[in-house]
């Protein structure tokens, strides 16, 4: 049961882009089309899981114990950069058909605020405990795992719906002032609406 | 070479402003809004940071070899930022609080790394402070421009200080960050094309006069 929050809380009612505002650079820029969108989404699920599995046991088994909490943000942005860097290695030498569709997504990555804003999130354990309605102690690298994954589904979520509404709308004729951003924010806008019902849950 | 610190300030808060015009820097503009407060002191805080790591990098210029420049910015802006982060969490932690998630994620905001990138690292040291200045300021300016009628139209109150019972939730909710960031944009976009189309006309005025003359 605590599981089907978890995964309930993570995509609907927090989503990450559209409630919590993190992710919202390839949000807007990549989502010109269906296939860049789902691609994205799936290299940044992929790239957040991963840092999860990385991050959270970094900070609690080496970062406090050493008493160096306050280098996080260094120690976070660094994992997240070679561990893209890798990604992108790997996938060169071992998947170059997987690579052809998630390679130029990865650069992009490293910037990117959903990704270092998951590392935060699942240390804070005060937040994350209301977040996916757990007791405070009993957070766990289970729990941090699975809550990247499934925000990182989120983030696809939105993403891939938007790129829908952005294919109708680049048919449309719209005022010259609100061509480009204004009207993506304001389909945007209406992307935010729809997920408030998953609030009242 | 003299730094012309007038097209700096000028570029900095309207022709370039890195929020509205350059549309960078949008996590912490759509989060941090409901509140014309969360404006200012996000925005000191980025400007703080865009300021520093500007002048270190121009600093550094000539030093960092051009393959690893990426990495080292992204080190030298982590290190401000957690600078930033100790400093705000003891002397006002109210402000720490209300920032929550989005200051370590200055990190990751793009406007730094863009004006590292396209700025700091090939002017010097003096051009680069004023350029995180003025960006500074133009993004502290649209937050809390953004802010203000946010908090006025989605609890009627501004700087926290109540006016009128009227309150429309919508603005406060994230959907209205949204809707208001994407009519400020637009906003933003029509007065400048008026303002150029006006300056031509003079222009072309003049021309016009000047060949009948």
């Amino acid at each position: 049961m605590e599981y089907l929050m978890i995964i309930v809380s993570a995509i609907f009612i927090n989503n990450f882009v559209v409630v919590q505002f993190l992710g919202i650079c390839p949000f807007l820029g990549v989502s010109k089309d269906f296939k860049s969108a789902l691609g994205m989404g799936l290299a940044v699920t992929f790239v957040m899981t991963l840092t999860c599995l990385i991050t959270y046991p970094l900070y609690t088994f080496i970062l406090v114990p050493l008493g160096l909490e306050y280098l996080e943000i260094i120690v976070f942005i660094f994992v997240i950069a070679s561990l893209v860097q890798m990604i992108e290695m790997a996938l060169k030498k071992f998947s170059p058909t997987l690579y052809n569709a998630m390679g130029i997504y990865l650069p992009l990555i490293t910037t990117n605020c959903a990704v270092l804003g998951v590392a935060e999130l699942v240390i804070d354990s005060a937040q994350i405990a209301s977040l996916i309605n757990i007791a405070e102690s009993s957070m766990n690298m289970g729990y941090a795992v699975l809550y990247g994954i499934f925000a990182g589904l989120g983030f696809t979520l939105s993403i891939v719906l938007m790129s829908g509404m952005r294919e109708k709308i680049a048919r449309l004729k719209i005022a010259k002032c609100l061509k480009g951003f204004p009207i993506a924010m304001i389909a945007a806008c209406f992307i935010a609406m729809a997920f408030y019902v998953f609030a009242l849950i | 070479m003299k730094t012309n610190f007038k097209k700096i300030a000028k570029d900095g808060i309207l022709t370039n402003n890195p929020t509205l015009k350059l549309v960078l820097g949008t996590c912490p503009t759509l989060a941090l809004t409901t509140m014309a407060m969360n404006g200012i002191g996000m925005g000191a805080a980025v400007t703080f940071v865009l300021i520093c790591s500007n002048v270190l990098i121009s600093l550094l210029r000539k030093i960092i070899p051009n393959q690893v420049r990426i990495p080292a910015f992204v080190l030298i802006i982590a290190t401000f930022v957690t600078i930033v982060r100790l400093l705000l969490d003891k002397l006002l932690p109210d402000i720490y609080e209300s920032l929550g998630l989005y200051l370590p994620l200055i990190v990751v905001n793009c406007i730094i790394l863009a004006r590292a990138e396209s700025f700091a690292s090939k002017n010097p040291i003096l051009a680069s402070a004023a350029d995180g200045l003025f960006m500074g300021l133009g993004f502290t300016l649209a937050l809390t421009l953004m802010g203000a009628v946010r908090e006025l139209l989605g609890s009627g109150a501004i700087f926290g200080v109540k006016l009128w019972d009227f309150q429309i939730g919508f603005f406060a909710q994230s959907a209205g960050a949204f809707f208001t960031y994407g009519i400020f944009i637009a906003l933003f976009a029509l007065i400048s094309n008026l303002i150029e189309k006006k300056k031509k006309q003079k222009t072309l005025a003049v021309n016009e006069i000047g060949a009948e003359v």
